[in-house]
Parts: structure tokens; C-alpha cells; sequence
């Protein structure tokens, strides 16, 4: 009984992903190649494109620019967040104002990034943090919050500055919820800088699969998608697992 | 409440009278971006001159087609979902891994699929909305209350009647947030795609006024945009908080 509980998650997981194949077999049926590869089309073409010098620099180009981006965000977003969630005032102000902003369509934001950083690499950082920064900021701010009271008196009591009372009481107390805001921090992230490449980048996998839309090249198109499909889930599938010990261990 | 409204105003006016110091002192240059004042006349005259106008109800018109199919299915797709705990327990890993995927990637194989039209930029917000309105309406759900369940078996209420007398007007508040979720996805979806690739809409000015170097075009279109989305949003959260008030839930 106890290991078919355990299994569940997993069975289910093999179960989505046999049932997502499927239906992209289905869809490629239907569609045909006029618009369409294969499953196993695409993963013999990736494997084809994974042999050439191109897609590593293209590869090594949007990595750089997505470490980069979640770095910043996640600083930024830290440090917002605690600031925000020490003083009530604030918090309460700009918490709304930060839920509204999270709201906009940032991309029409980024042409005035490009006139502000111009076309490269530091425009598509600037882009993919402004993504990740507001749910690091919103998610720490909550966690910040809703610490025990008795913690923070605590550390009142014994006199502690505020950055020993970060370090010691406040971070290790509300990392549980800082985590599922890292989480989401992480995809947005990746988006965003996706998103930045998709517009006006030389380089990079978003570039790639616009330049493949101007070639036609569906091949191209659907390996790229893939493997960005791939990476992302991947990563948050792993992000989950922690995040979720982390709340119950 | 009064103190709270003060200083969200006077964040607010902050940041606009630091640009706008910024962009006279010359820090911020003309060709970067033009003082706000500037861009809220040349808004004034796009209006007045009804300039974009088709373009602007091209882009509300798409983003009210994704919302409200996302919304309509995501209601129906979560009701009867929270009737098949197999189906929900198989579906769960995608939810939780569905807002990781660059769904904006997919847009160069929609176009595709389907031709440079509305039909990829409309699917694409559609995509993005659905699956917060399935997993908040699967939320509230779950929320019912065991008595309301067993009120209804009592009266011999069919599966139907259950669902539109009991259940969905129980989970309002909830049916409220997924809305403004939808809204919000489904505007990012719409712009954004437009945005990327398309032949016209509020995305796609800007970006061809931003290769054509046309700031006083580009921004007042971008402050449009903001304040949509801004007032839609805020719009809706109001509602929100005054129906949980009114449930003594906030």
C-alpha cells in the first residue's frame, strides 16, 4: 500500500508524458509535413543540430544571458522583497502596485529596454529580469509576513541588528515560500529572455527560431521549441520536487 | 486606508516627476525617451485624431476572443475535471509545470499552421488563460463545503443543478480571481504575439514604431497598453476584495 502511494506521482507523470507524445503523433497525422515533423523526426533533427558549431554559440548565448538575468532578478527580488515585507506600510502600498505591474504585457516595455541598453546581450538580460524580479519580490514579501511573530520578538528580545536578524532568523524561517518564488522567478526568467530573443536579437535560441520562421525551416522550428519545452520542464519538474519537500519536510 | 492611497500616489508621482526631471535634465536623452509630459499630449492628439483606432479594437477584440473562450472552457473543463480524481491526478503534473514553458515559443509554429492571421495570436492567449482558470476553478471546488454537497443529494438536485446552484455560485470569489487571470494572460498573449510577428494590432505599431524611430507614436501606444491593463486589472482586484469582504474572508 505504501509503495503504490509513493509510485502514484510517478505513474502519472509517465502516463502525461506517453499521452502528450500521442497526441503530437496525432496532430502530425492530422497536419501532415506541410507544418509538422514527428516526434521522432524532431528529436533526429535536434540530435543532427546538437552536431553543429552554430547552435552551440546560439546555445552558450542565451544560457549567458539567462544566468545573468536570473542573478539580477533574484538579488533584486531578495532584496525587495525583505525590505518590503519588514515595513508594513510599504508592503502594503506597493504590494498591489507590484500584482499590477506583474500584469502588464512586459513586452511592449521592451522596445524602450533596446533604446535604453541597445540591441545585445545586456538588453536581453535587463529583459529577462524585469520578468523574474516582480515574483521573487511579491513571493519573499509574503514570506516575510507571514513569519511567527514570537520569531521576530524573539530576536528582538536578544537584541539582534537587522542584518543578523536576515541571516539568522527571517531567511531561514520564511525559505519555503522564498523558494516557490525562485521557482517561478526561474521560469519567467527564461521566458522573458526567450521572449527577448524573439525580437530584435542576432543570437540566441529565440533568434534561431525566428530566423527559422523566415526560412521556413519547420524542422528548426519544432527541435528548438522542443528542446526550450524540454529544458523548461525539466528544470521546474526538479524546482517542484525541492519546493515540495521543502514545505512538508 | 486614506494614509495607504496617499503613498501609493505619491510613489506614483515620484517616479513620473524623477523621469520627467531626468528626460529635461538631459540624462535620459531625447532619442531614449521623450519626458512623460510629452507623451501624454501625443496620446491626447493620437486620440483625438482617432489614429489607430482600428488597430486598437483589432487587439481589444482579440484579447476579448481569448479571454472569454479560455474562461468558458477553463469553467467547463474544471467542473467536470473535479469529477474524475484519476483524470485530475494525471493532469496535475502539467499544471504545475505549464507556466514554465515558453508558450511564446509555440508562436512560429502556429503561424505555421495557421497562416499569419488573428487565429495564432488569439490561440496563443488562449493557451496562456486556460489553464489558470482550469487549476482556480479546481481550487474553489475543492473548497465546497461537505454540508452545501449533501444539501443538494438531500433536494435531489441532478449533477447540473448542483453545479449552477450550489457549487459555482459557492466558488464566486474564485471564478472572480480565475477572470483576472485570464484577462492579464490573455492581453500578454495578444500583444505579445502581435508584438513578435503580425500585420497589424497595438503590438505590432509599436514595434514598427520602433523601427522606425517613431518615439512620438511608440510611447504614447505603450502608456495605452499600461493603462488598459492597469485598469482592467485594478478593475477586477476591487471586486474581488469587496466580495470576500462581504464573506468575512479578508
Amino acid at each position: 500500500m505504501m509503495l503504490k502511494e509513493t509510485n502514484a506521482p510517478f505513474r502519472n507523470t509517465v502516463i502525461l508524458i506517453v499521452g502528450l507524445f500521442l497526441f503530437w503523433e496525432l496532430a502530425y497525422l492530422i497536419v501532415g509535413e506541410v507544418a509538422l515533423r514527428s516526434p521522432l523526426e524532431t528529436v533526429e533533427f535536434l540530435g543532427k543540430l546538437m552536431r553543429t558549431d552554430v547552435f552551440w554559440l546560439h546555445l552558450a548565448d542565451s544560457m549567458k544571458a539567462f544566468a545573468a538575468a536570473l542573478a539580477i532578478a533574484v538579488a533584486l527580488g531578495l532584496l525587495i522583497g525583505f525590505a518590503l515585507g519588514l515595513h508594513r506600510l510599504s508592503g502594503d502600498a506597493i504590494e498591489p502596485m507590484l500584482v499590477a505591474l506583474y500584469s502588464i504585457p512586459k513586452i511592449t516595455l521592451y522596445p524602450i529596454i533596446l533604446l535604453a541598453f541597445g540591441i545585445g546581450i545586456s538588453a536581453k538580460i535587463a529583459f529577462g529580469a524585469i520578468h523574474g524580479v516582480i515574483p521573487v519580490a511579491l513571493f519573499t514579501l509574503s514570506a516575510v509576513r507571514n513569519i511567527k511573530p514570537i520569531l521576530i520578538k524573539t530576536g528582538r528580545v536578544l537584541k539582534l541588528s537587522p542584518p543578523v536578524m536576515v541571516r539568522a532568523i527571517l531567511f531561514p524561517a520564511a525559505v519555503p515560500e522564498i523558494f516557490t518564488g525562485l521557482r517561478v522567478g526561474f521560469s519567467l526568467t527564461l521566458i522573458g529572455t526567450v521572449l527577448g530573443e524573439m525580437f530584435a536579437a542576432q543570437r540566441g535560441l529565440g533568434y534561431l527560431l525566428m530566423n527559422a520562421i523566415s526560412l521556413y525551416n519547420i524542422d528548426l522550428i519544432m527541435s528548438v521549441t522542443f528542446l526550450l519545452v524540454l529544458f523548461a520542464a525539466t528544470v521546474n519538474a526538479l524546482l517542484l520536487a525541492i519546493d515540495r519537500r521543502l514545505h512538508h519536510g | 486606508m486614506s494614509r495607504l492611497r496617499f503613498y501609493q500616489f505619491a510613489v506614483v508621482a515620484g517616479f513620473v516627476l524623477l523621469l520627467e526631471g531626468l528626460c529635461l535634465a538631459g540624462v535620459i536623452d531625447k532619442v531614449t525617451m521623450p519626458p512623460p509630459h510629452i507623451i501624454v499630449r501625443d496620446l491626447f492628439r493620437m486620440i483625438i485624431a482617432g489614429r489607430y483606432f482600428a488597430d486598437i479594437g483589432k487587439s481589444l477584440a482579440n484579447v476579448l476572443l481569448a479571454f472569454s473562450s479560455a474562461y468558458i472552457f477553463g469553467v467547463v473543463a474544471g467542473t467536470i475535471l473535479h469529477g474524475y480524481k484519476t483524470a485530475r491526478d494525471v493532469l496535475d503534473p502539467l499544471f504545475a509545470t505549464y507556466y514554465a514553458i515558453p508558450v511564446f515559443a509555440f508562436y512560429p509554429l502556429f503561424i505555421v499552421i495557421f497562416g499569419l492571421g488573428d487565429g495564432p495570436q488569439v490561440l496563443i492567449g488562449f493557451l496562456l488563460a486556460v489553464v489558470a482558470v482550469i487549476v482556480t476553478t479546481l481550487n474553489g471546488l475543492d473548497r465546497v463545503p461537505l454540508v452545501l454537497k449533501k444539501t443538494a443529494q438531500v433536494n435531489g438536485l441532478n449533477p447540473l443543478q448542483t453545479a449552477l446552484r450550489i457549487t459555482l455560485p459557492f466558488c464566486a470569489p474564485y471564478l472572480l480571481t480565475a477572470a483576472k487571470l485570464a484577462l492579464a494572460y490573455a492581453f500578454i498573449g495578444v500583444i505579445g504575439s502581435e508584438f513578435i510577428m503580425a500585420r497589424s494590432g497595438m503590438g505590432y505599431e509599436i514595434s514598427y514604431a520602433y523601427t522606425n524611430f517613431d518615439n512620438a507614436t511608440m510611447y504614447p501606444l505603450i502608456l495605452l497598453i499600461l493603462l488598459f491593463s492597469i485598469a482592467a486589472n485594478s478593475l477586477l482586484s476591487h471586486w474581488e476584495s469587496v466580495l470576500l469582504a462581504r464573506r468575512g474572508q479578508k
